[in-house]
């Protein structure tokens, strides 16, 4: 599963010659992430993304495993229990904060991944089952986010699921046995509690596991790289370690430093006041948001106002709402252009960048209240979303006439290094 | 994630440069260790007990309604606590015993504050398996020596709360307290 | 196959949504929503400056303690602050014979059960008890303030955006309703038993002024006791009940993000140094 080139794994020392009989998980570390992987010479930053998501997964389990051990899922303690692992726990403050601002830096950093993916093409064949695995990973965590934020059991905590639950009444007929079941009762209560908690703990340790298959799936082919030309030859690749270790290292540092200012300086600013009032079931807080890193999907939700014949205009918004994210599986098949990288792209860079500026603006709508003007920008919004995927992104790749590529992912290092040289572009010396 | 562990030389030339370059790599890999270390510390701290388990770290007890010959238990760290006002007899069968007869050598002056020697306080944690000795309630099995007396696995201890018999290895344990006034103790 | 699906399925919602959009502007432009009474009159809170303001910001102890007087004399009487401890006045400069004794000679005692009878009963304080509430239960706090339940104070400050500014705000914001206020919605004169504040969410709240008269409490370290001052050293102490932890969080800041910043550099050298050789042209 490389490249023919790649370096191979040769214990020296009799243990580890040992081990790797016996058990060579040596072995495949050195091959997955070692420097045994062949990677392109040429990723850039935004290459860091990977690594930077499972360093985010790592502080996640940490920490709640932490916040596990002080943690009561009881609807009587658990807004308590939470205050006093803050106050009275030694290092609780730190490890609570780390917890619920890593989820914001884990979003962060799996939305860069993603439009990363976007806008290099790196869904496209040969790497389809890399970008559904992703997919999966993203659903999975949403899923998690949404219930660890249920657990401090505070007013947007109750009613957060309460509204989310509530999007499985709206499908007809089985929509409210559905919603009963999710919580176990009839609206939020001690059940719904602990199977939140439960799968809260079980769901972290299942996305670790689809990510060794996005790893696994991603080996197959190899990296992809900026320019979207696949690897030629030797020249073309730079061992995984020590050199992306190094680049790696680097990104993670940047990260820990942004991840070290909010959380010690602003802990509270990506979170909510209304979720430091303990949940009241007879008492809606004036206006219910959710986590800032759902609000584009909020404003999908929110959008549809209009009943279209027999179907309600809340089914609508929730079909909206799941066929936003559904539609990204079908991506590798909706854009056939064979052209990988946008930067060669000019008409799909164009498009690329005004997505971007959408989901920013869905963003915004997403955690606005429910009154004009939000709804119509997000209606607009929501509007460019569907259209950009589901029927530009297809056009764009029948009528498009591309830049020229590079021969070689080499070449056009080469050209870059010696622009920035002065000099003109060198031919490859081996 | 990881810093290199290990850099190969490749590309270096001269001895010089072979040196410096290395020396940043092994700096950055171990600020990264000392980061590392710096992470754990906080995340075993957190395990000791917390500041409201701490809090309760320490119980008054309050003497003035135990009569002589009367003991009573309350808790101490969430385990029970033995608090007796030994009689005049008591004493006197406690001092008889020579010492240096006993699993665990003590005398009774040695077990309870000077002055004081009729208040005795112990842990009610039987030392052999840590069972809840009889003995502190009222009509409660004392066992043969008048102290208290282990049911699990029949530890006998004395006026003075020594062990006399049975598997028990010591006697029970006198916790650290003080006099806060002529009535009332400060344990811990 | 696909293509065609999405095509259609793309064409619904985009299409269905731009409608949507339409009948939302006609109606918008039609009947456009009418302003309310909170929209046009509420105010963001006032702007007022503490010593733990900016990232480096510190408590000020004689200040937590005024307002922990200011808290103890007037606010206690309704409010609760379940969530701290009174060990934890050690973190705003009570030494441990000063804590004991405020626990000892706190107002409302600590429920507890008689050890005779087994009833329900009180005792004093000890340092390890949490302050105890006013009220038994949310039905007597209810029953004993007009049908609003005073809110545990707490977690207030991040209750609230702002917090700290607010609960400030709030208690120096109580006034007339404004002249202006009535003659453009005659229907939100402030009912009996409420109290007009343009501070507070909807305007009108059950709590009367707590704070209405300068020399309320008495300052033991001779600052003059004026509402204003008052209401700042509340609101001081009640941001250090929500976040006592604030100094400390502050102080492994600088410290952390210090030691990040040299081993980030470092990676940087590091990054270089491996890629010395890669980055040349030819």
């Amino acid at each position: 599963m490389s490249f023919p080139w790649a370096e191979h794994y040769t214990p020296k020392h009799p243990l580890m010659q040992w081990v790797d009989e016996k058990l060579p998980l040596p072995r495949l570390v050195y091959n997955a992430v070692g420097a045994g992987y062949p990677v392109p010479r040429n990723l850039n930053y935004f290459w860091n993304f990977g690594v930077l998501a499972g360093l985010a997964l790592l502080i996640q389990i940490v920490t709640g495993v932490v916040m596990a051990m002080h943690y009561g899922a009881n609807t009587l303690v658990a807004f308590g229990t939470v205050e006093q692992t803050m106050r009275d726990v030694n290092a609780g403050w730190l490890m609570r904060y780390a917890h619920a601002n890593g989820a914001s830096f884990f979003f962060i950093v799996v939305y860069l991944h993603i439009f990363r993916g976007l806008y290099f093409g790196s869904y496209k064949a040969p790497r389809e089952m890399v970008w559904l695995l992703g997919l999966v990973i993203f659903l999975l965590m949403m899923a998690t986010a949404f219930m660890g934020y249920v657990l401090p059991w505070g007013q947007m905590s109750y009613w957060g699921a309460k509204v989310i639950t509530g999007l499985f009444g709206a499908i007809p007929v089985v929509g409210e046995p559905i919603q009963t079941w999710l919580l176990g009762g009839f609206a939020p209560g001690n059940a719904s509690l602990n199977r939140f908690f439960s799968l809260h703990f079980l769901l972290p340790f299942v996305i670790a596991a689809v990510v060794i298959l996005h790893i696994w799936a991603l080996h197959i082919p190899g990296s992809s790289n900026p320019t979207g030309v696949e690897v030629k030859g030797p020249q073309d690749t730079v061992p995984f370690h020590p050199y992306y270790t190094a680049k790696d290292g680097f990104g993670a540092g940047i990260f820990l430093i942004l991840f070290a200012i909010l959380l010690f300086f602003a802990p509270n600013y990506l979170g909510h006041p209304d979720n430091y009032i303990e949940a009241n079931p007879l008492s809606t807080p004036a206006h219910i948001v959710p986590e800032w890193y759902f609000w584009p999907f909020y404003a999908i939700l929110r959008a549809f106002t209009v009943d279209f014949f027999f179907v309600p205009a809340k089914l609508l918004g929730v079909l909206a709402m799941f066929a936003s994210i559904l539609l990204l599986f079908f991506l590798p098949w909706l854009d056939t252009s064979p052209v990988r990288s946008g930067s060669y792209r000019p008409t799909f860079k164009t498009f690329f960048w005004i997505l971007v500026l959408d989901v920013l603006i869905l963003g915004y709508c997403g955690g606005a209240p429910a009154e004009e003007p939000y709804v119509m920008i997000s209606q607009v919004a929501a509007a460019y979303y569907f259209a950009h995927f589901l029927i530009i992104l297809p056009m764009i790749a029948r009528f498009e006439k591309p830049l020229p590529l590079p021969n070689s992912i080499t070449e056009a290092v080469l050209a870059k290094y010696a622009k920035a040289d002065g000099e003109p572009a060198a031919v490859p010396a081996e | 994630m990881a810093n290199s562990e290990q850099v190969d030389g490749q590309g270096l030339s001269g001895e010089d440069g072979v040196r410096r370059r290395d020396f940043i790599n092994v700096a950055a890999v171990s600020f990264a260790g000392v980061g590392a270390v710096g992470v754990v510390l906080p995340l075993i701290d957190q395990m000791n007990p917390s500041a409201d388990v701490l809090a309760l770290a320490s119980t008054e007890v309050d003497l003035s309604a135990i009569q002589p010959g009367q003991a009573i238990k309350t808790t101490f760290r969430s385990q029970p606590l033995f608090v007796r006002q030994l009689t005049e007899k008591e004493i006197a069968e406690a001092d008889k015993v020579d010492p240096s007869t006993l699993r665990d050598p003590q005398t009774l002056a040695e077990r309870t504050v000077d002055g004081k020697k009729q208040w005795l306080i112990t842990m009610g944690v039987c030392t052999h398996l840590g069972c809840v000795p009889l003995g502190a309630g009222e009509g409660e099995n004392r066992g043969e020596f008048g102290g208290y007396f282990c049911p699990c696995h029949g530890s006998s201890y004395d006026t003075a709360a020594r062990i006399r018999k049975g598997p028990a290895p010591k006697n029970l344990e006198v916790p650290k307290y003080s006099f806060t006034s002529d009535t009332a103790i400060l344990v811990g | 196959m696909v293509r065609i699906g999405a095509f259609l399925v793309g064409l619904f919602f985009a299409g269905w949504l731009l409608i949507s959009f339409l009948v939302g502007a006609y109606s918008y432009v039609v009947e456009p929503p009418a302003k309310t009474v909170e929209h046009e009159f509420h105010l963001a809170p006032k702007h007022v400056s503490f010593s733990f303001d900016g990232p480096l910001g510190r408590y000020d102890n004689q200040q937590l303690q005024r307002g922990f007087q200011v808290f103890k004399e007037v606010c206690s009487a309704c409010h609760s602050l379940k969530f701290v401890a009174f060990r934890d006045l050690a973190g705003i400069g009570y030494n441990e014979a000063e804590i004991k004794a405020i626990a000892k000679n706190w107002t409302i005692k600590t429920p507890s059960v008689d050890p005779a009878t087994g009833e329900a009963s009180t005792r004093d304080g000890i340092p390890a008890d949490y302050f105890p509430s006013p009220f038994a239960n949310n039905v007597a706090a209810a029953a004993a303030n007009n049908n609003a339940i005073p809110p545990d104070l707490s977690l207030m400050t991040k209750a609230r955006h702002h917090g700290s500014a607010y609960v400030y705000s709030l208690l120096t914001g109580f006034q007339e309703q404004p002249a202006e206020l009535l003659k453009h919605f005659p229907d939100a004169k402030t009912p009996e038993g409420l109290h007009f504040n343009p501070y507070f969410a909807n305007l009108n709240l059950a709590m009367a002024p707590p704070l209405s008269a300068d020399g309320q409490v008495t300052y033991g370290d001779g600052t003059k006791p004026t509402i204003d001052q008052m209401s700042q050293d509340v609101a001081a102490f009640l941001t250090w009940t929500a976040e006592p932890k604030l100094e400390n969080r502050r102080r492994a800041g600088v410290a952390t993000i210090l030691f990040l910043l040299i081993a980030t550099g470092l990676a940087y050298m590091a990054y270089q140094n491996i890629w010395a050789d890669k980055k040349k042209a030819a």
